[in-house]
Order: structure tokens, then sequence, then C-alpha cells
């Protein structure tokens, strides 16, 4: 374990034991992208399926330009990967959602949040002749509990649609325990109080609907049935070619999911000292109000020289190449430049034997 | 003479010594095989339910009782998925009991020889087929041409009475689909075990029937059913463990929706495929949840394989009486 790759040299980390090569330390700010001389280890992390299309194309990219770094990254869901971390099988988690606030203490030590990218939920639907669809977040509420039933129900005309037909709506959601359906159920807590009372989490006990297994799955239903309406992640909405309806936001614009309105809505979010922020509801120019965000979490104090180092220098890379090319590449939205910069500094916490 | 005595009788000492020890390791091989079993019984039975545990004192009787599993407000009662579990596995023995002994019979007393074996390679491959490629194959194409022939099945039954209830819903993903599903995975299993208790038949017992005068169908029920009926409840036992356990299609088809309905179009949920659905994000008693579910699972499979065993046990008595 202990070998140390030596490849070129130019200095990413402010690795301290390193053999050869100059360790310039560039914290943060310039792109620091390709080589650097690390030693070779081995990480392995879980989690979150939602940032997992990310980070494997990063970790393909990273593990290609260091020679002696195997990165894997093996999904299973949120819940899955803190349950790793906290029992130390992995060396980063992947998750949607912050750590409930019970479980901090079972992480000796202390965790790091760092925020990796940010994706919009889709509203995605199939309804045969309709090809524009708003919908305000308290009929998106009213549809998934069963109180809307047809797509002409004066409460969707209201909310500026036109000519839609009479057709039973069918809510698709997902069948599995998920972060999406938890952010999805966040913000209709968030923007529609009254009319959501289901409440928030990756299992909800829906009154009715049809289930779909995964974004996929969801996207699969919605594809299968005229009148159906799903949420579905940004990328596999746009790989199913369903059409996306736009949310009506509190102040009555109409935002369609883009990257950039995930982008505007992390960056209206407010941002915690732990850097978990919670973008769905923000209000803002352009910010698209059901937006998912996700992070890598890890140990604060890394136990192991050569893993945290490649870590550190993982990390790293996610926030800068990762932002620039990877992210919209694969469809998620870069963090806002306030955001990233408090990444960036955040890296120098991270406590390397 | 004696010399050859002598040796004679030492080499055959020498034999059963040997003998007598590789008979007792044997023994005690096999009995460690045996009693392997049982220790891995126990172990996964203590395991999940002290795993469970935190669940089963948080909901009491409640966990099996109940029919509301709400997580995020730590209900969890799984009597919808209990339901669930046993309404498809019905479905698929209703299905596939028939067809399978109608298949066996096939195989063994009417096909011509020629056909015999294609056939017994093609249902040993249907066996073969991983279940989530039927999972698979159920949910991108039966889904929504059944949901159209359900919605024709529900609508030609509206207004009978209880037919009405039993025939209603229009779901592609429903109790129905998955007992479809499940019934296409056990039949294979159901058929090759019959098959082969039917080929034990004695031929001699099924000459007299026809000696007597027995047409074939009279020589089918009186020699060969009759003979082979504790072997066909085993076997469709094994098929209705299976099914019961069968995870990964089911949850695909189902509709995952906790639901207790006699409507078979409806879309329901069962045990293991909630596991499989909730278990990546379950953490504490929601997990422990999830393992109650495993341990009831468990137990109603042991009650219905113990049920299963004093059936075949009493109509063996019946059939040896009747002999």
């Amino acid at each position: 374990v202990a070998t140390l790759g030596v490849t070129i040299v130019a200095g990413c980390s402010s690795s301290k034991k390193t053999g050869t090569g100059s360790s310039s330390t560039t914290s943060g700010g310039a792109a620091t992208t390709t080589v650097a001389n690390l030693p070779s280890a081995t990480l392995n992390g879980s989690g979150s399926t939602f940032q997992q299309a990310f980070d494997t194309d990063a970790i393909q990219q990273f593990d290609s330009a260091h020679s002696g770094v195997t990165i894997n990254y093996s999904g299973g869901g949120s819940g899955k990967g803190l349950q790793d971390l906290q029992s130390k099988l992995v060396d980063f988690a992947g998750t949607d959602a912050p750590i409930a606030t019970a479980d901090l203490p079972k992480y000796t030590g202390g965790v790091l949040y760092f925020p990796t990218v940010a994706a919009p939920i889709t509203l995605s639907y199939n309804i045969s002749g309709v090809k524009s669809l708003t919908l305000s977040a308290s009929t998106i509420a009213k549809i998934y509990s069963g109180k809307i039933t047809t797509w002409n129900d004066p409460a969707i005309a209201a909310d500026g649609n036109s000519g839609l037909p009479g057709t039973k709506i069918t809510p698709v959601h997902r069948s599995d325990s998920s972060g999406t359906t938890n952010n999805f159920t966040l913000y209709l807590k968030k923007a529609a109080p009254t009319d959501w009372t289901l409440g928030s989490g990756k299992t909800i006990p829906w009154p009715g609907g049809v289930a779909g297994n995964g974004n996929t799955g969801v996207a699969t239903a919605v594809k299968q049935t005229d009148g159906s309406i799903g949420y579905v992640d940004f990328s596999d909405a746009k790989a199913s070619g369903l059409s996306l309806a736009s949310i009506k936001t509190a102040s009555g614009q109409a935002v369609p999911p883009t990257l950039d309105g995930a982008s505007a809505a992390v960056a209206a979010a407010t941002i915690n000292p732990d850097l978990t922020y919670d973008p769905t509801n923000a209000t803002g120019p352009g910010a698209y109000p059901i937006t998912s965000p996700t992070w890598i979490v890890i140990y604060k104090t890394q136990a192991d020289h050569n893993k945290g180092t490649v870590l550190k220098a993982f990390l790293d890379f996610l926030l800068t190449t990762g932002q620039t090319t990877i992210a919209k590449n694969d469809n998620y939205a870069p963090l806002s430049s306030n955001l990233l910069q408090q990444a960036k500094t955040q890296l120098d916490q991270i406590v390397i034997p | 003479m004696t010399t050859t005595a002598m040796s004679g009788s030492s080499g055959s000492g020498l034999r059963s010594k040997h003998l007598r020890l590789a008979d007792g390791s044997f023994r005690l091989l096999a009995l460690g095989c045996g009693l392997l079993v049982l220790a891995v019984l126990a172990l996964i039975a203590i395991f999940t339910t002290n795993q469970a545990w935190p669940a089963f004192s948080h909901e009491g009787f409640n966990f099996i009782t109940s029919r509301v599993w709400d997580p995020n407000n730590h209900k969890f009662g799984a009597l919808a998925f209990i339901y669930g579990t046993v309404f498809t596995s019905l479905i698929a023995l209703v299905f596939a009991i028939p067809v399978s002994i109608g298949m066996a019979l096939f195989m063994t007393e009417l096909a011509p020889p020629r056909l015999r074996t294609p056939v017994v390679y093609l249902v040993d491959l249907l066996a073969a087929i991983p279940s989530v490629v039927y999972g698979l194959w159920g949910v991108l194409y039966l889904t929504v041409p059944l949901g159209k022939f359900y919605k024709n099945v529900s609508s030609l039954f509206s207004g009978v009475p209880l037919l009405d209830h039993v025939f209603r819903g229009q779901a592609g993903r429903s109790f129905f689909t998955a007992g479809l599903i499940v019934a296409l995975m056990i039949t294979p299993i159901i058929t090759s075990l019959t098959r082969e208790v039917f080929a034990t038949v004695p031929l001699t017992q099924k000459e007299a029937a026809l000696a007597l005068g027995a047409t074939r169908w009279e020589m089918i029920r009186t020699s060969v059913l009759s003979y082979g009926r504790s072997g066909v409840v085993g076997a469709i036992m094994l098929g209705l463990g299976r099914a019961m356990g069968e995870t990964i299609a089911v949850a695909l088809v189902i509709g995952s929706f906790a639901n207790i309905t006699i409507s078979l179009f409806q879309p329901g949920d069962a045990m293991a495929s909630v596991i499989a659905n909730q278990f990546g994000e379950a953490s504490g008693t929601f997990k422990a949840a999830l393992i109650g579910l495993g341990v009831v699972l468990f137990a109603i499979t042991i009650i219905i394989n113990i049920i299963a065993r004093a059936f075949v046990s009493r109509s063996e008595r019946v059939a040896g009486g009747a002999a």
C-alpha cells in the first residue's frame, strides 16, 4: 500500500510525505487538472445513484490520469452509502440528503460535505396532443394526492394551460425508496404546505397511481400510459425523450427544467456552514424550484496517508474539471461560483496523517 | 496353510478396522452436514429476528395486523404486503398447477418419443431463465397489452355481483400480472418434478388398468395421478416456495402499492419486493422493519411447508390404506 506511484511532476495537494517531486501547493483556484504525483491507492465509495453517472465519468478520467489510483463507486442509494461510511466500509459516500442530526455522533471525528453537482427533477408527462404544460406546486400536490384526476381540471387551466383533454391523470412515482422522491416531496411540502399532506421522505404512502423502479422505471411507465405524469431526474428524462413541464414558481414565473435553472437555484439557496443547502423551492430569477442537491461525504480525519491524499485530489478534480466539462456532458448542473469557492476552501480542512 | 489363514484373517481384520474407521468418519461427516443445515437455519432465524427486533418491539402485533406502512412517520404495518405475497402466489398456483400437471402427463404418457426429449429440454431451459429477465419482459412488453385486456374484462363483468369486484381495475402492473409472471417461473419447476414422479409409476400398474379396459384417461386418473399424488403435492410446495420468495420480477410488475383487495387487476405489493425496493435507502427502525418482513416471510414459508408435509403424509396414508 505504501508504494508511491511516481509519475509526472506537478503539484496538486499539500502532501507531506511524497518522496519525489515538488509539492507546489495550489489549493483551490487554478485548474490543477491532469497530472500529479499521487501515491497509489484504492478508494471505495458507494451511495447516491443520482450522482453516479457524474462520478463514474469523473472516476474514469481521474483513474486514467493517475497510474496506481483506482476508485470504485458502487451506487446502492444514499442510505446505503451513509451506512457504509458509518461502518467504514467505504472511503466516501454519495448522498442526496444531509445526515440526520441524531446520526451525526456515529461518525467518529466528524464528516465533511462536499457538494459536487445539482440537477433538476423534471415533471415528465405523456398527454397525447399536448406539447406544453405549466404546473404550480399546489396543482402538482393535488395531482399526486389524487385530488385532481383529469387533465381538464380548472386548477390546471388556472396555471396557464388551455385546451387540455379530459384524459384521466395517472401520477407515476417511484416504487423503490429514493432520494429523488425525498427532494420532490420536500419541494411539495415547502411550496404547497396546505395541499401536500403526505409529508416528505424517501418512501411515501402514495394514495394511488402507478409505480416504477428507478428513474428509468418511472420514465418507462410514463411513456406507456397516456395521461400520465412522473417525476424523473433530468438526464433520464432527456434520454427518454418525454415532454417536460415548466414549474410555476411562487412569484408566478413559469420556469422550464434546465441546467442553468438548477444552477440558479443553487445560487439562490442559503448555504449552511457545513456546506449543506436546500435548493428546493428557491426563489430567484430563472431558478428551477425542484432542484436536487447532492454531496460526497468523507471523514474529516483520514486514517491513511495515501488514501487521504488521493481522496483530496479526487475531490479537487470534481470541483475543477468536473465542473467545467464533465457535469454538462452528463446533464448535471455545475455549482454556483460562491458554493464552489467554499467547497474548494474546505478541502484544506481534510486532516491527512 | 496356517500362515495363509493367519495372514488372511489378519488382513481382513485390518480391512474391517479400516472399514470401521471409514464408516465412523463418514457417519461424522454426514452428521456434520445434517447439523450444518440446522445451524444455518437457526443462525438465519436468530440473526434476522435480532436485527428486526427494534421494529417488532416498536410495532408489536401491529406489524402483522396493520396495513399502514409509512416509514417517514415510523409506522410499519406489513399486512398489505403479507396479503400481496399470499394473493399473487395463489394466482400463480391456480395457473401453474393444471398447466404443469398437463405438461408432465404429456411428456410421460402422451408425447411421441421423438418429441419428448426436446420438450423436456425446453421446459428445463425455461427454469434456467433469471427472474429479472421475466420481470423486464413483463414490465416492458406485457403490462400495456395486459392493461387493455384487463379493461375489457372488467367492463365485461361490471354490474355482475361479486365478479364485478374480482375483475375490477385495469392496472397493467397488478396482482394479476405479478401472478402470471410468477406462474411462468414456477411452471417449469413443478413440471420437472411432477414428470419425474410420474415416471416412477410402475408399468405393471398402468398395464393392469389398461388390461381392465380403462381408457387412457381412466388409466392416468386411477394409476398415474393417484400413485404420484404425494410427489405432486411436494412439487407444488417447492413451486409455492419459489413463488412466495420471488423478488425482482414481482417488484417490477406488481405496481408497488400497499393494497388489500380481491380485485385482481389492481396494483399491490409483496413482502420480498418491498424489501428489494426499499432496503437501499433504509436505516434505523425502517431497516429493522424490512428485515422483519424477511422474518415474517421465513415464518410463513415454514408454516406452509409444515402444512404441506402433513398433507403429504396424510395422503400417503390414505393411498397406503387404499392399496
